[in-house]
């Protein structure tokens, strides 16, 4: 197998990795640094955490008073 | 209602190109005036939702240029350019007998009670750290991980290649782990 992943590295690969990017053999090498890293282990855990709770955020719906002009557009141009 | 579906992230991405939020608000008008005026030469083979952020990131665009703002997403974010995802301090130097490992390594938020993580205050963390990345990190991640939306979908709308908008992503997220590690423990 191709020269072991040092953690420093393994962090800039986790979107990589998380997105089934990563080619299969860096795959492999991160996976097997995963295996005896807690650290990295930990890591990517937090990587996984943030991604759940940023999906938990609901997005600014939008502001009243533009959906009001939004709307007013929309009366004007079908009376147009 | 689509405009509530589609809205937030209309204006979402309308921001990334032009220089203010009232100004993006009237880019989402004239794009959904642009959605009605086009509707009968809508070809169902495209989605609708692709169909109408092409309309919005033509408006955009436009309206970019005319007020001769470069377009965040042109300027290309590559790994050359020296953001790391983790404060380099935190792994031991080059020439240590460990170089490149950690030296602080995070710690488990298994630790971390549940209704701490999925907290109020917790979730404004995250928000507050969004808001503070630079715009195109923040479209990427608002549009992937708070809309959902593929891969592919964000790099059609804002016509970035999938490295870029890896790329952006990786950066946003990190940030944002970054953000909470220091909420959590601090």
């Amino acid at each position: 197998m191709a020269r072991p992943l040092i953690c420093r590295e393994l962090v800039e690969l986790v979107t990589q990795y998380l997105e089934g990017e990563l080619p299969r053999r860096d795959r492999k090498r991160f996976d097997a640094h995963i295996a005896d890293c807690d650290g990295c282990r930990a890591y990517l855990d937090q990587m996984r955490r943030t991604i759940r709770l940023t999906g938990l955020l609901t997005e600014e719906q939008i502001p009243e008073r533009a959906k009001a002009e939004l709307l007013q557009v929309f009366r004007d141009w079908k009376t147009a | 209602m689509l405009v509530d579906r589609y809205g937030p992230a209309m204006l979402r991405v309308a921001r990334g190109f032009v220089r203010s939020q009232a100004v993006a608000e009237e880019v989402v008008q004239e794009a959904w005036l642009g959605v009605l005026k086009g509707l009968d030469r809508f070809e169902e083979r495209a989605s609708l939702k692709t169909w109408i952020f092409r309309i919005l990131t033509n408006v955009a665009k436009t309206r970019g240029e005319r007020e001769g703002r470069s377009v965040p997403f042109s300027s290309l974010a590559t790994d050359a350019d020296g953001e790391q995802a983790v404060d380099p301090e935190r792994f031991f130097p080059p020439g240590h007998a460990s170089a490149g490992a950690w030296a602080a390594p995070p710690r488990p938020w298994e630790d971390v009670p549940e209704d701490r993580l999925l907290s109020q205050e917790t979730q404004a963390a995250v928000a507050r750290a969004i808001e503070e990345l630079p715009e195109a990190q923040q479209t990427v991640i608002t549009l992937r991980d708070v809309q959902g939306w593929a891969p592919e979908e964000v790099c059609n709308v804002l016509g970035i290649t999938e490295t870029n908008q890896r790329v952006l992503l990786h950066r946003a997220r990190s940030k944002v782990r970054r953000a909470l590690e220091q909420y959590l423990e601090g």
